[in-house]
């Protein structure tokens, strides 16, 4: 039982395990609209974005706290997310094509600046790397004071445009006929997804992010047709694997916090894709298999009046 | 040769691999299953090298490839599951085997020498110094070996499996109704993006043979609409970008492989603002030709209308027309001086009457 008690008296465990949840939560909602709009590698793409502009906030700033660095992040994602909207809405390259030319060249932006400084014998900039792998040790409490403001702020957005997200997610033609600003919708739900990145890169890193923002909404996919308990539930998994992550990379040694999230995540989606009771591969399974019976049996599927003789 | 030209050499070549198969892969829309192989090859290629016992290049790349096709393999079965969409299902395997691999490594395999930000950008910079040898000879560095095997592997498949790819790209169901099998075709392409992958990411790392795959091709389909100019223009851009990124790097003193990105990136900005085809700037233009005809049209439509008409003064004069429809003063007089010049019209003091070619055109106009 001790790992409960250092879960809430460990300093370290209890930030880290504190800042894992809240990232769980914010993406697992967020990531939630991802899924249900087909955007599976928009997470991918924005936490590549990011990068140049942790750099550039550093090199402007000369500062290293999260808060100035993340928000220089928050910029470059957006500013990918707007040049990926807009060329896939007026040129013939294809959302995939675009995902890829953003996420690689703001990308390599981002390792050439970050040499460039590391060049420029600026001892202050030792530790911007960590953002690459993400570096959960390092979480200190104020810095899960920063995820929490800002991710209670995105789920507030989220509660108060709940109807305008969900018309968004599953008619927007309907939605822009009706007179909604999509455009600007579209713009700020992406920029919200933004937000959840810039808690993540802190705690899993740039490539890791991708199955952070569709993990948690694909598993609650599975158990839920219904909206509002997808949101919730995968808020509650994308909790789940956070904490999971952060107790076993701190219960075995040497173990980095970041890949055992998304490992602990890993597995919640593939036990809701196996045994989900309605979607779930295996029930479906036993399912078609009695229908198969019930028809050799009686000749007709099951619930059906037999046919007379 | 020195250490810069290896790079140079090294950079070009890679360049060009990547960039044969990337135009295939945009036009299926296949781009992102670069950036999903690329990382998932990590717990591959510690296997690998844990068999090894070493730094093995080639068991490496073995365990690697391997894990690549396991990577396509899982992906498809998780789309073709129904429970899972295309992209969703690479944003969940390919993390999943990062992070395995990421754990092997810190966990079980520390002493194999793997550094994982070699893995994310390479180290092209030392491409000279890793030689090739065989039999206690040196052959010169590996890179470039590595790399020239990928071109020609690539080239040929490109060269055996042309008609079938172009096909099964364009019409995969003519494709399949004719024969020619576009599963296969697909299997053959993605083992042989998995070799280029992990070929190509020892030499120079993760970030540049992503980005070397998709960009070039991008920016040569906002240049083109033919798929052998497509090939040869994203081959010749990816060139360029790994000579021009190589001078960036030399002259800001960082990351080659960064470098290398950044000046692609450059050139598909370049392309997205002046392509002739689909750049902004042509886009505009094309708008705006097409608004000053539309206006061209509608001002000779209105005359023509009024025309032996009792209002016909008022209505031909330029004030009344740009009431009647709506355009500001401005643009009346712009669109009546261009029919003038076309000699569609004739300007008598405030009025505009139509000329002979006018009428012809209007009687066009309504033909159509």
């Amino acid at each position: 039982m001790s790992v409960i008690h250092d879960l809430f008296f460990d300093y370290t465990l209890r930030n880290i395990a504190l800042g894992s949840m809240l990232l769980g939560i914010v993406s697992g909602v967020l990531g939630s609209y991802a899924v249900l709009r087909r955007q599976g590698l928009l997470g991918d793409t924005l936490s590549h974005a990011a990068l140049p502009g942790i750099v550039l906030a550093f090199i402007l700033t000369g500062s290293r706290t999260s808060i100035v660095l993340l928000f220089g992040a928050g910029i470059a994602g957006w500013i990918g997310t707007l040049i990926l909207l807009r060329t896939v809405k007026n040129t013939k390259l294809s959302e995939d094509t675009m995902l890829g030319v953003v996420l690689s060249t703001f990308y390599g932006l981002g390792i050439l600046l970050l040499t460039w400084v590391q060049g420029q014998n600026n001892a202050n900039q030792a530790g911007l790397d960590r953002y690459l792998f993400g570096q959960a040790a390092s979480i200190i409490a104020s810095d899960v004071v920063t995820f929490f403001v800002l991710g209670v702020a995105a789920l507030i957005v989220v509660f108060l445009l709940y109807k305008e997200f969900k018309l968004l997610s599953f008619d927007p033609e309907f939605a822009y006929s009706i007179g909604f600003p999509v455009k600007y919708l579209d713009i700020l739900l992406t920029s919200l997804i933004v937000v959840a990145v810039m808690i993540g890169l802190q705690t899993v890193g740039v490539v890791l992010m991708a199955a952070m923002v569709i993990g948690p909404g694909t598993a609650a996919r599975q158990w839920t047709d219904r909206m509002g308990v997808m949101l919730l539930l995968a808020g509650f998994f994308g909790a789940a694997a956070g904490v999971t992550g952060a107790v076993l990379s701190v219960q075995a040694s040497r173990l980095p916090t970041g890949p055992m999230i998304i490992l602990a995540l890993t597995a919640i989606v593939l036990v809701s894709i196996f045994f989900a009771p309605n979607r779930g591969i295996l029930p479906d399974a036993i399912r078609r298999r009695r229908q198969r019976e019930a028809i050799r049996r009686t000749g007709v599927p099951m619930g059906l009046p037999e046919v007379p003789q | 040769m020195t250490s810069g030209a290896v790079i140079l050499l090294t950079g070009v070549l890679c360049a060009v691999a990547c960039a044969l198969l990337g135009t295939f892969l945009i036009l299926r829309k296949m781009a992102m299953m670069t950036d999903a192989i690329s990382h998932a090859i990590l717990p591959g290629l510690v296997f690998g090298y844990w068999v090894a016992n070493g730094n093995n290049v080639v068991l490496g790349a073995l365990g690697a490839t391997l894990a690549a096709l396991v990577t396509i393999s899982l992906v498809e079965a998780l789309q073709n599951s129904g429970r899972v969409q295309g992209g969703e299902a690479m944003g969940i395997v390919f993390p999943a085997m990062f992070a395995l691999g990421t754990v092997l490594v810190t966990r079980f395999f520390s002493d194999v020498h793997l550094d994982t930000d070699s893995i994310l950008y390479g180290n092209i910079e030392f491409s000279s110094f890793d030689r090739f040898v065989l039999g206690g000879r040196d052959l010169g560095p590996q890179s470039l070996w590595i790399m020239g095997t990928l071109v020609v592997i690539n080239v040929l498949f490109l060269a055996l499996f042309y008609k079938e790819l172009k096909l099964s790209t364009f019409d995969a169901g003519l494709a399949a109704t004719l024969g020619f099998a576009p599963a296969l075709v697909h299997y053959l392409l993605m083992t042989v993006l998995s070799i280029t992958t992990v070929g190509a990411f020892t030499a120079v790392g993760a970030i540049l043979v992503v980005a070397l795959v998709i960009v070039p091709a991008a920016t040569a389909y906002l240049l083109t609409e033919r798929l052998v100019e497509m090939i040869a223009y994203s081959a010749m851009i990816g060139a360029l970008s790994a000579v021009t990124g190589y001078w960036l790097a030399i002259w800001i003193d960082g990351s080659v492989s960064g470098a290398i990105v950044t000046m692609s990136g450059v050139f598909f900005f370049l392309a997205l603002l002046f392509s002739p085809l689909e750049g902004l700037v042509a886009r505009m233009r094309r708008n705006e030709l097409n608004r000053q005809r539309f206006a061209l049209d509608m001002l000779l439509m209105h005359l023509s209308t009024h025309e032996r008409t009792a209002t016909e003064s008022t209505e031909s004069s330029i004030g009344h027309i740009s009431a009647a429809l709506h355009w500001p003063p401005d643009d009346t007089t712009k669109t009546v001086q261009r029919a003038i010049d076309r000699d569609l019209v004739v300007r008598y003091g405030p009025n505009v009457v139509l000329t002979s070619r006018g009428r012809e055109k209007v009687k066009t106009l309504l033909d159509r």
